[in-house]
């Protein structure tokens, strides 16, 4: 009978505790302090930040030059604006061919849909590799140069493809069939029944999708040659990465391009981010749900 | 014959649909399959695909004599054992440690913060990396203050790998724990109330339960990580490599991207390719059928 009772804490495992929640309060600090960071010199005097060594607890003066230095700036401009065609466009023909391909894998009792299936899973496995692929798109297809070389090529991802389908094949048959009684075609099920039967994995897929899109620079970096089709990213890298902050002070003296330079970067990095740091708490349930659908079936 | 012609009849809308998807995998995953023949080959844009000359194996000889050669390999080894042995057990540790976790609120606080730089942009992580370990950078300043001689750190070889490695589970270890915590769920409770009664500690239910139950989920993404030895995420290394760091930070892959992608060597760069798929692929296959053998747990 005593044994049922809950047992009672060993010192060890009160040690143990104390130790893991000091661990998990070390590891937020370690994970936000950087943005914290950034946010705190995104609005600091560039000139005492450049003088400035060790960590910060607050903004060293405050002003947003540096902001107004960024949205003055038009690359990030029309970065912006195709990012933005980049995500729209390019998640809405995500979306189209994943739910076509998940829709027909997940019928049951047609032949040929196991050997697709093998089919594109073998792709997850093996490819022709960077520059078969870069000639194609660039050469073969004369892609090249255009913000559809970013699009097409990744229409569909294998794995959100096997989430949706494992999601898709638990809908109950029997509502399925019963739209076909009522006459209804695949096409229609699919758009009347099934996708609205899962619009919290559809949200997953959206997300997936659309923060990949965001994030994506490496097929911009190789297959566009205009500056002007330049997604956010891609500018992003020449401000950071390359250290090209200089065009976008001016014609100040070289001093104080040095100095507004740094606070320039952090801003950047705040306006390429914001936009996910913003949606982030309150999508973030369902990116999790998308994590677990694919861990079920592998 | 004539079941496939009944089966096509019958779904014939079915089949309609998934036109668009299987022309996209044939288009985009099986064209460039045949294309990686330009290993095989000396391809010149100008003449075309076909008409370009057969060199066999000439590509892969001159790739495997190359001075490269070696040091490509070393290093994409090395990097990927470092993951292996670093990047890959932290988001197992730290799920086992989410989960003992007592307080549900601050579980879901560590849990929110932690999976957030999955979803920040290689770019801007590459960026603040650049930044924090520039000469006057915060992560620099740091080092200094514990005795280290000021420096850019990004500028030498040998700190190349450390900085990799350790950025990879700054913004990997959260993201990557979920798969575990879901595996760790999925653990019949039974289990522990049994093992309770038992007199076993939380400490031994770790060992004892907890783990064994997620071996399955490990072993399956070991195997996975296994056929990707010769695969390095090497849009982080172009980001952060330069001309002084290659020693160390230089891979086959970021190779191949010079190669084919900057100095227009097509077929050469395409061999490369070729033989490091190649080499994943028996890898995988080797990982997998040793797992079966001592493990019962295999991809396929």
């Amino acid at each position: 009978m005593s044994s049922t009772q809950p047992i009672r804490k060993s010192k060890g495992e009160h040690i143990f505790h104390g130790l893991n929640t000091l661990f998990m309060l070390v590891m937020i600090v370690v994970t936000l302090y950087p943005f914290i960071y950034v946010v705190f010199s995104s609005v600091s005097d560039s000139r005492l930040l450049l003088a400035q060594t060790g960590i910060l607890l607050a903004p060293l003066g405050f002003t947003l030059d540096a902001y107004t230095m960024v949205f003055k700036n038009p690359n990030i401009l029309s970065g912006y604006l195709n990012t933005l065609f980049i995500v729209g466009i390019g998640t809405i023909l995500n979306l189209v061919m994943t739910s076509l391909g998940a829709y027909v894998l997940s019928r049951k009792g047609v032949v040929w849909t196991r050997h697709i299936m093998l089919w594109i899973i073998f792709t997850m496995f093996f490819s022709g590799g960077l520059i078969p692929m870069y000639l194609l798109v660039n050469n073969w297809l004369h892609l090249g140069n255009s913000l559809f070389a970013l699009i097409v090529p990744g229409l569909i991802s294998t794995w959100n493809l096997i989430i949706l389908r494992t999601s898709f094949a638990t809908i109950p048959e029997s509502l399925i069939e019963s739209a076909r009684i009522d006459g209804a075609q695949d096409l229609t099920i699919l758009m009347r029944v099934v996708i609205p039967l899962s619009l919290p994995v559809m949200a997953v897929m959206v997300l997936f999708y659309g923060v990949g899109h965001w994030n994506s620079w490496f097929g911009a970096m190789i297959y566009l040659r205009d500056r002007e089709l330049f997604p956010l990213q891609l500018i992003l890298r020449e401000i950071l990465i390359q250290n090209n902050t200089n065009y976008m002070a001016g014609n100040a003296s070289t001093e104080d391009v040095e100095a507004v330079g740094e606070s320039i970067k952090y801003a950047t990095i705040m306006v390429a981010t914001l936009p996910i740091l913003f949606v982030y708490p309150f999508l973030q349930k369902y990116f999790v749900k998308g994590v677990m659908i694919g861990s079920i079936k592998e | 014959m004539n079941g496939l012609l009944k089966d096509y009849r019958k779904h014939k809308y079915l089949y309609f649909m998934i036109l668009p998807v299987v022309l996209y995998y044939f288009i985009f995953h099986y064209v460039p399959m045949y294309g990686a023949l330009i290993a095989f080959k000396d391809f010149r844009i100008a003449e075309g695909f076909l008409a370009s000359p057969w060199v066999g194996f000439q590509h892969f000889i001159s790739f495997f004599d190359s001075y490269y050669f070696w040091r490509l390999l070393k290093n994409t080894l090395i990097l990927n054992l470092y993951m292996l042995v670093f990047s890959f057990p932290a988001p197992i540790i730290f799920a086992l440690l989410i989960n003992e976790i007592v307080g549900s609120r601050f579980k879901r606080v560590v849990q929110t913060v932690t999976y957030l730089p999955h979803f920040i942009s290689l770019i801007v992580v590459c960026g603040m990396i650049t930044q924090f370990l520039a000469r006057d950078g915060i992560i620099t300043d740091l080092l200094v203050w514990l005795g280290m001689e000021r420096q850019v750190l990004l500028a030498h070889p040998q700190y190349f790998r450390a900085i990799y490695v350790i950025s990879d589970i700054w913004q990997g270890v959260g993201w990557g724990s979920i798969i575990y915590l879901a595996a760790i769920m999925g653990i019949n409770p039974e289990l522990y109330e049994a093992s309770r009664m038992d007199g076993a500690n939380r400490w031994r239910q770790i060992f004892h339960i907890t783990l064994p139950g997620i071996t399955p989920i490990i072993v399956i993404l070991f195997i996975l990580k296994i056929g990707n030895m010769l695969d390095v995420g090497f849009e982080k290394i172009i980001l952060l490599y330069n001309p002084n760091t290659y020693v160390t930070a230089d891979v086959i892959s970021t190779f191949v991207y010079r190669k084919g992608l900057q100095s227009f060597e097509f077929s050469y760069a395409t061999a490369i390719g070729v033989f490091q798929a190649v080499i994943n692929f028996i890898l995988l296959i080797a990982a997998n059928r040793f797992s079966k053998k001592i493990s019962e747990n295999s991809l396929w």
